[in-house]
């Protein structure tokens, strides 16, 4: 039986067919990845535009779903850096909170006034990088870091205005929270805070896909140990991404207190760390890291902000619209956890 | 012969359009070790898989066990026809005892409570049988991987499988544990389990193989019985050509005017960890090719991460061209012109999700920057396209992920990121291990032009053959000491059994 073994030919399996139906596939999964859930957010915009009897697609009402994107964009672009290598930071809520405070008080010395914006975006990046600090070089896991920051920022945010609420009606720059920017006059303006968001969304897409700092951003969220003994800093990264989550965080505070014209350290920004959780994942970055685009983020930003504002336009009540959100976070992470089947790390 | 146990008669199995396997038959005896060999890709696992249960083969396929036909579905499937495989990666829980891991899905209770007693008592008989150091109730994370292959064994024969399938079962072990694993798979032999030994390495099947089965691109390509077992035979039948120097070795830097010149380019002077390595000095020269042999657990790895500053070192220092260097980290190790390539390349090497683009230009995206931290995305390009055609990485394109490519490519591609440094040193970690065939014997030009060109290259390796073929001198490990080093002679090759010798220690008896 054995006699012909080296001999016999066979024919093989053309191998270059395998790989070409190989690249085939990997190119669906890549483009289904970087499509994402582009789909859906446009889906759900026809339908609530048809259970709405055409009220969703109209210029004051698509004005009111972006402005109201906006800050969730922000964070959830902070939160994107950090999801990106395997963390979590549960403390921007807080931070963003802390900021404002921080810019509003700031704001009301006359001298210093127009100081105000940089210093609660300073305040935010500050916090961010004493997150960052405690990651990288202590070593502790960032959510328990970041669980400690949520409650410990907190606090800081109500202490600064000893608990109350601190008003600024004459805040300089108030036009960012509330103005708009004339594109071509009396047809298309967009919300200053829409302008900020997009700007952020844009500056994050350069930092990450052309940068080297962005290539060793997702060395880190893909294999960790691989990145430090490729000679990658590992700790600078991590303090950078927390800070930025801290940074965007601040901007996020002072968007809102122009919005406003106020700020209350026990209210401002309670759970906001959550919507721009469920912005990253719907956006398909992976929850382990190493995965994931900017532009994901924004699709997931404004999934959240249409279904708030669909569900109250078709008249869901406030109760229901806690439930349906919350099953769409569940969702997204199933999601995450099918598109992961597919890749490489199994 | 008597019955086959396992008969396999035209076994195919399609994955969409493309055929994994075509038409293989495999029979099995029992008391039989048949050794099944192929290079990556060939087919060996998805055989394995429909063996298993994992895969459902094409239909026309046919599995007979002791001559009836079978339908294994499902991994329950496997074990109900008395198929068990030990995997690579074993499937250990670390944190539940050796009982617990045995026993595991099928927990005996009594009323409803674990029956933790009556499951070490039924566990007993089966440890001592397999001559096990270790008691039912120790945790398996506090096991060795020799053990733990024990743990793995045990579980299969209590489930009275018959026919044992091991994959690579070595590759973790040290020498010492791999011989007594191959004495223990004599032993199931003799009491009738027939064994299907998957491997990469001809001396096993030399030592244990009753009949070889080789695979290619899916397909049977023969069997061999005991006594035709040649290594030429085997390496033909898998590559589908002469490989007629399988290890290249051209450039001799005694032949070269410009490799003995001078300082060696590194020197580890008494280096130690305070832990796994005890006081080693070794040197290197521009365009030597240095082998660091030892057994698995001598140190080797441990000092290669001292001298890259992935660990600290405790006390000595090492120099470059004659100048003590501070090296704390790999980044550092990188400046001054050391490139490490791990032994672990999913788990430390390569980014599994990230494009072979990135994964090639990792390390230089820094130098290669414009305005102080741009990526030059043409450049990079450039690079990864040349690494592809110098080296024959083959992939679709540059951009595919790493991770989709086989352990040889893999392996290339890691290569490619640490030659695009240009380093002056390269200390390679078991380069050629999980590669096959056709890459290993690419990969030993590749070290070879690398020597040509003047780069001192130190080569981790268990693969004596490897060491011997491509080095010009061996340093050899024991126990975190240098036990000593062998040197090339101008006609001689370097001996195994000399390196052997003072890896394990036995040449202090001799004397």
């Amino acid at each position: 039986m054995p006699e012909n073994g080296a001999s016999s030919s066979t024919a093989p399996v053309a191998p270059g067919l395998a790989a070409a139906q190989e690249t085939k596939r990997q190119r669906t999964r890549m483009i289904i990845r970087a499509v994402g859930m582009l789909p859906v957010l446009l889906l759900l915009c026809i339908g609530f535009h048809v259970l709405s009897d055409g009220r969703f697609f109209t210029g004051q009402n698509i004005g009111i779903v972006v402005q109201q994107s906006a800050v969730n964009t922000v964070l959830a672009a902070g939160m994107t850096f950090v999801i990106l290598t395997g963390g979590i930071d549960l403390s921007v809520g807080s931070i963003l909170a802390a900021s404002a405070m921080a810019g509003l008080i700031i704001s009301k010395f006359p001298d210093l006034g127009v100081l105000w914006l940089p210093a609660a975006v300073l305040t935010g990046a500050v916090f961010g990088i004493l997150n960052g600090g405690l990651i990288a070089l202590l070593r502790l896991p960032p959510f328990i870091v970041t669980l400690g920051s949520l409650t410990a920022v907190r606090g800081a945010a109500r202490l600064l205005g000893a608990d109350t609420t601190v008003f600024n009606p004459s805040i300089p720059y108030a036009f960012i929270g509330n103005g708009a920017l004339t594109l071509i006059p009396g047809v298309l303006s967009i919300p200053w805070l829409w302008v900020i968001a997009l700007l952020v969304i844009l500056v994050s897409w350069l930092v990450l896909k052309r940068t080297v700092l962005g290539v060793h951003i997702y060395a880190v969220g893909g294999n960790e140990s691989a990145a430090r003994l490729a000679g990658i800093n590992v700790w600078a990264v991590l303090i950078f991404v927390y800070g930025v989550s801290g940074l965007l965080a601040g901007l996020g505070g002072a968007m809102q207190a122009a919005r406003l014209y106020a700020a209350n350290g026990l209210q401002l920004g309670q759970s906001y760390e959550l919507d721009a959780i469920t912005a990253v994942i719907l956006g398909g970055t992976s929850f382990v890291g190493g995965i994931g685009s900017i532009w994901g983020t924004l699709v997931g930003a404004l999934i959240i902000a249409v279904l708030s504002n669909g569900l109250i336009l078709i008249g869901v009540s406030d109760v229901w619209q806690y439930v349906i959100k919350g099953l769409v976070i569940i969702g997204a992470v199933a999601l995450d956890r099918y598109r992961l089947q597919g890749s490489a790390r199994t | 012969m008597s019955e086959p146990i396992l008969e396999m008669r035209r076994v195919s199995k399609s994955f969409f359009s493309i055929k994994a396997l075509r038409d293989v038959d495999l029979t099995v005896y029992a008391g039989e070790i048949h050794a099944l060999m192929g290079e990556n890709g060939a087919g060996k696992s998805t055989l394995m898989k429909i063996l298993s249960g994992a895969y459902r083969p094409d239909p026309g396929s046919e599995i007979r066990i002791d001559g009836q036909p079978v339908q294994i579905s499902g991994p329950l499937g496997g074990r109900a026809a008395g198929i068990a495989i030990i995997y690579q990666e074993l499937s250990l829980a670390p944190n539940l005892s050796v009982a617990e891991n045995i026993y595991l899905g099928r927990e005996l209770s009594r009323g409803g409570l674990l029956a933790r007693e009556a499951m070490q008592a039924g566990v007993g008989p089966i440890l001592a049988r397999l001559g096990a150091d270790f008691t039912p109730q120790t945790q398996v994370a506090n096991l060795s991987m020799g053990q733990r292959q024990l743990v793995e064994i045990a579980r299969a024969l209590h489930a009275r499988s018959r026919i044992l399938i091991m994959d690579e079962p070595t590759t973790a072990l040290s020498a010492g544990e791999s011989e007594r694993l191959f004495a223990l798979i004599r032993q199931l032999r003799a009491e009738g389990l027939a064994i299907i030994y998957i491997s990469h390495r001809m001396d096993e099947v030399y030592a244990l193989g009753d009949r070889v089965t080789v695979l290619r691109d899916g397909t049977l390509v023969g069997s061999l019985d005991k006594g035709d077992i040649r290594a030429d035979t085997i390496v033909r039948m898998m590559v589908g050509r002469d490989v007629s120097s399988f290890y290249k070795k051209e450039h001799d830097p005694r032949n070269d005017p410009n490799a003995r010149s001078g300082a060696p380019v590194l020197a580890a002077i008494d280096i130690a960890d305070g832990r796994r390595v005890k006081g080693c000095s070794l040197t290197v020269h521009a365009g030597e090719v240095v082998g660091l042999a030892g057994l698995v657990g001598a140190g080797r790895t441990e000092l290669a991460h001292l001298i890259i500053g992935a660990a600290p070192i405790v006390s000595g220092h090492v120099e470059i061209e004659g100048r003590a260097v501070s090296i704390r980290t790999p980044g550092e190790a990188l400046d001054a012109g050391i490139a490490y390539l791990t032994e672990d390349r999913k788990a430390l090497g390569l980014f599994l999700d990230m494009s072979c683009l990135d994964n090639i230009n990792l390390a230089v995206l820094g130098r290669d920057a414009k305005f102080g931290g741009i990526l030059d995305r043409d450049k990079a390009r450039d690079r990864a396209k040349r690494a592809f055609a110098g080296l024959g990485i083959r992939a679709a394109n540059v951009g595919v992920p790493a991770g989709g490519l086989s352990g040889g490519n893999q392996q290339k591609v890691l290569l490619s990121r640490l030659l695009a440094i240009g380093p002056k040193i390269l200390i390679l970690d078991e380069p050629t291990r999980g590669v096959d065939v056709g890459a290993k014997s690419e990969i030993y030009s590749i070290i070879d032009n690398l020597a040509k060109s003047g780069t001192a290259v130190l080569v981790i390796s268990s693969d004596l053959p490897e060491i011997i073929g491509i080095c010009d001198r061996v340093i050899v490990m024991r126990a975190g000491h240098i036990a000593g080093q062998i040197r090339r002679g101008p006609t001689s090759p370097l001996s195994q059994e000399e390196i052997m010798a003072l890896a394990t220690g036995t040449e202090q008896l001799d004397a």
